[in-house]
């Protein structure tokens, strides 16, 4: 029974664990980054899965899972323009170099 | 929902998971994410949790789907074709052993705690004096309104992380266009985006309303406008702005301000964030349209990435 | 009305005024140094342990602010940071030519007040989950100044760092799951030694000492420090490992005292050991300078980890528990310092090596000066802040008789002489004096100012065991003594 009640939170474990594979066999960033929205959506489904009552869904547990997701989008887009701008300088040599030197004024 | 359901949805969701991380093909993958999105809204409705929901199929896979989506087309069209190197095979078993013997331990501290709704009770009993009815609203914008008002700086120190990404002689210039087709908004697809971006801001609005007493809410309000700013630019209906537009800036600070503002009125009143009484309902609703407002453009903004060169655009 | 919300909320409207300021954002900050100043010092002058909750919702619900001794030294130490890191920034983060906006100029300043508003929310927060937020706040900001350096070594910083997040995350669900609640004074009169319990505090630690930087989580922190702008590096390394660090010190003394094992406290102790050797080994290595502090930094932190073990054990004296605080902000202000004249030093000579300092010290008298004060109270030496903080660790391990932590904290003191000496010994290398620019009397000032704050806070030393140790008395209560020995 009480693996019954448990069902939610216990997918949300497994996503984490794959989701946790995935990141450390996948060596491209984006892959990486969509790795870790896995394991945040299953750490979500453990807060609230467990958060749950008879009739329903315990609405503090909810509220900060929807903190969480924008939370993560928020960072999945700063991610995702932080990747592209990697891959932009190194196909510019010209950038790479000015980059370079801004390194050794600082 | 019967239990057979659940247990198919559950296996549903892991064995999409699983697609979305060992697809050799990021395009495969990105799209299994989406659909793994679209379940978790899926399993969030039979946990009774329409809010999470609504956020997690509108965030969780809409935005953050078509982020990738568009990350990846713009890495291809760079030469990067997101091939991951290979491992070894013992290391990738060593990650499998390591992985599954974490997600036991966390499986069996999952287990040993018993599902409880703790805290409905204290918050069925405080709403009446909200003078609202969904009680996961009441959480975000009064119980918890500082996580909130934190939450939405967060989201705007992102679109500001994004941008100071913007290259040499980019700033302050316009994001990269999404536009399909470089008919300068006519077409089918500009039609459509015309179309829907008003019906966007009609469904925003409503879902803000009906956030006070059904599910929805400013976020996942932001998201819907979001959802229409992004269509719309994609049809070529609308192209973004330059980032020193004044306009712009109000409406990226209009929600976290209004949030800020009505917080330090408290302060007269008592305490930071309190909502003098009389006054919850009428708060709430102000800073909830005005951060709905605010996360539409900023999420938009943030999907179409720093401002590049015009030499760029296109 | 309290200063305890006004720390956060005023830099936040500081953050959207400098949004909407466009070329004139930077003279915001002019603004901001007398405000925070005050609010500091209000703060300061609080009664001990005051708190609050954030509007009209008591816990389990709502979120609790709270001026425990901690809070007071890093966040006076904070305000002190940012306003002269600040100063030194307005000239590097301006307009371009002709008054035009640029990038770095302009999204910088929102940045700098989102990662102030940011760790004072993190100071001051008793919520567990508050302060998961507080944590990305400050992560965002530092990741997007590592950018302006280095776009690789901040991806990396990224990537990690998101991992840290989500470990903590995973640990707050299962607290919250476990307790209804996951604010730190509620969890304290609940804790029970229970699997949930014991694996969220686990994976919480872990993604704490992945966010602080300590060996072996340290990997990202070098690259992304070195090669940031100077007074983001400066904030970086003086701050923002900071957070983690204060978060650690919630769950590990504050909520879960009773219920930790002395063989966790021991790995913690470990790891901060092997921290300081294997960060001073590597400073010494490098022969470049921003390298050099950055791995100094990694070595720094381990202090903070190495006296978990001291402190839990000496809960009747305090002395640990002090000595450990006040290293934490006397490394804030001398690694600030230290950032801002290497960052001088280094544009002056336009290279990055030590021995690109060749004969400096005549060209830029008083910036070696700052470099060396900092240097002072990074290696422990009397009087400084630095000084009072080993000297009250090294007390503790004697007194304790650990031996082992005692000499750790001499051979680091040691090691951090021979890689502090290192670049000094460049700067007065030769008999010439090397032709450099002229430097902006403020931009010279800011490093002096951090480093002299350094060196003589440890003449209040005493003034800062009492507000540090006055919050061990209710912090540490006798059981953990008693379940340590």
């Amino acid at each position: 029974m009480t693996v019954l009640l448990h069902l939610y939170p216990l997918t949300g474990v497994a996503l984490v664990g794959l989701g946790f594979y995935g990141f450390l066999i996948l060596r491209h960033p984006l892959r990486q980054i969509l790795a870790v929205n896995v394991v945040g959506a299953g750490i979500f489904l453990v807060l609230g899965g467990l958060g749950r009552g008879a009739a329903s869904t315990d609405p503090f547990p909810q509220a900060l899972v929807i903190t969480g997701i924008v939370v993560a989008v928020a960072l999945t887009a700063f991610g995702a323009a932080l990747i592209l701008r990697v891959a932009e300088d190194e196909r510019a040599p010209d950038d790479k170099a000015a980059a370079k030197t801004t390194d050794d004024h600082t | 929902m019967t239990l057979a359901f659940d247990m198919i949805l559950c296996l549903m969701i892991v064995g999409t998971a699983a697609a979305a991380l060992l697809m050799r093909n990021a395009l495969a993958a990105i799209v299994f994410f989406i659909v793994l999105g679209n379940l978790l809204g899926l399993a969030w409705l039979a946990m009774d949790a329409v809010n999470v929901a609504m956020a997690e199929i509108a965030i969780g896979a809409g935005v953050t789907g078509v982020l990738l989506i568009l990350t990846r087309q713009r890495l291809m069209a760079l030469g990067d074709d997101l091939v991951s190197a290979e491992m070894p095979g013992w290391l990738r078993t060593g990650a499998l052993v390591a992985c599954a013997g974490f997600a036991a331990l966390i499986g069996s501290a999952v287990l040993s705690v018993a599902p409880a709704d703790d805290l409905g009770g204290s918050i069925a009993a405080l709403m009446p004096g909200l003078g609202i009815e969904n009680p996961v609203t009441g959480v975000l914008l009064a119980f918890r309104a500082y996580d909130t008002l934190l939450e939405a700086f967060v989201l705007l120190g992102a679109l500001v992380a994004v941008w100071s990404l913007a290259p040499r002689g980019a700033w302050p210039q316009r994001p990269a266009a999404l536009a399909l087709a470089e008919n300068g908004g006519h077409g089918v697809a500009a039609a459509f985006g015309r179309l829907l971006l008003p019906l966007a801001l009609v469904m925003a609005a409503y879902l803000v309303w009906a956030g006070s007493d059904l599910p929805g809410g400013a976020f996942q309000a932001g998201t819907v406008l979001a959802g229409g700013l992004i269509i719309a630019a994609i049809g070529g209906a609308v192209s973004w702005p330059r980032a020193d537009d004044r306009y712009l800036r109000v409406a990226l600070v209009l929600g976290p301000a209004v949030f800020l503002i009505i917080g330090l009125a408290g302060i007269a009143q008592g305490r930071f964030l309190f909502y003098p009484p009389g006054f919850e309902k009428a708060l709430i609703v102000a800073i909830e349209y005005s951060l709905a407002l605010s996360i539409g453009v900023t999420l938009a903004l943030q999907v179409a990435g720093p401002p590049v060169a015009p030499d760029h655009e296109g | 009305m309290s200063p305890l919300d006004l720390l956060v909320a005023v830099p936040l409207a500081l953050m959207i005024a400098a949004l909407l300021l466009g070329t004139w954002v930077r003279w915001l900050l002019l603004t901001a140094i007398p405000v925070m100043a005050g609010l500091t010092v209000w703060l300061l002058l609080l009664p001990e342990g005051s708190a609050h909750v954030v509007g009209d919702w008591n816990l389990p619900l709502g979120v609790q602010l709270r001026a425990d001794g901690v809070a007071q030294l890093m966040v006076g130490a904070m305000a002190a940071c940012a306003s002269i890191v600040g100063l030194y920034a307005l000239h590097e983060f301006a307009p371009g030519p002709d008054r035009s906006e640029t990038a770095h100029g302009y999204a910088f300043w929102p940045l700098f007040y989102l990662l102030w508003g940011g760790a004072n929310a993190g100071f001051l927060s008793t919520d567990l989950f508050n302060l998961y937020i507080a944590l990305e706040m400050v992560s965002l900001a530092a990741v997007a100044m590592a950018a302006m350096g280095s776009l690789r070594a901040a991806l990396r910083y990224f990537v990690i760092a998101l991992v840290g997040s989500l470990a903590y995350l995973l640990g707050v669900a299962l607290l919250f799951a476990n307790y209804a609640t996951v604010d730190v004074t509620l969890l304290a009169e609940m804790a029970r030694p229970d699997l949930a319990t014991k694996t969220a505090l686990a994976v919480m630690t872990a993604g704490l000492l992945i966010k602080a930087a300590v060996f072996p989580l340290h990997g990202w922190l070098p690259p992304a420090h070195a090669a940031a702008p100077a007074p983001a590096s400066a904030l970086l390394s003086a701050i923002v490992v900071k957070v983690g660090f204060v978060i650690l010190l919630r769950l590990w003394f504050e909520a879960f005292p009773a219920i930790v094992a002395p063989a966790g406290l021991e790995v913690l102790g470990w790891l901060g050991a092997l921290a300081v050797l294997y960060g001073s080994v590597q400073a010494i290595r490098q022969d470049s300078l921003k390298a050099l502090v950055a791995y100094s930094t990694v070595a720094q932190i381990g202090y903070l980890l190495l006296a978990f073990p001291l402190v839990a054990t000496a809960a009747g004296s305090g002395g640990a528990w002090a000595g450990m605080t006040i290293h934490a902000i006397a490394h804030m202000l001398a690694k600030a310092a230290m950032f801002l004249a290497a960052g001088l030093m280094l544009k002056a000579v336009n290279g990055h090596r030590l021995k690109d300092l060749h004969g400096l010290a005549r060209a830029m008298p008083l910036t070696v000066a700052a470099f060396g004060l900092a240097a002072v109270s990074l290696m422990g030496l009397p009087p400084s802040a630095g000084f009072i903080a080993k000297f009250l660790l090294l007390e503790a391990a004697v007194e304790q008789g650990a031996v082992f932590a005692a000499a750790v904290l001499i051979v680091g003191g040691l090691m951090a002489a021979v890689y502090l000496f290192n670049p000094l010994a460049w700067t007065f290398a030769g008999s010439d004096t090397p032709v450099v620019e002229a430097t902006a009397p403020l931009r010279t000032a800011a490093p002096l100012a951090l480093a002299l704050l350094a060196v003589s806070l440890g003449f209040a030393g005493q003034a800062m065991v009492d507000v540090a140790a006055s919050a061990t008395s209710a912090r540490l209560p006798a059981a953990v003594a008693v379940d340590v020995r």
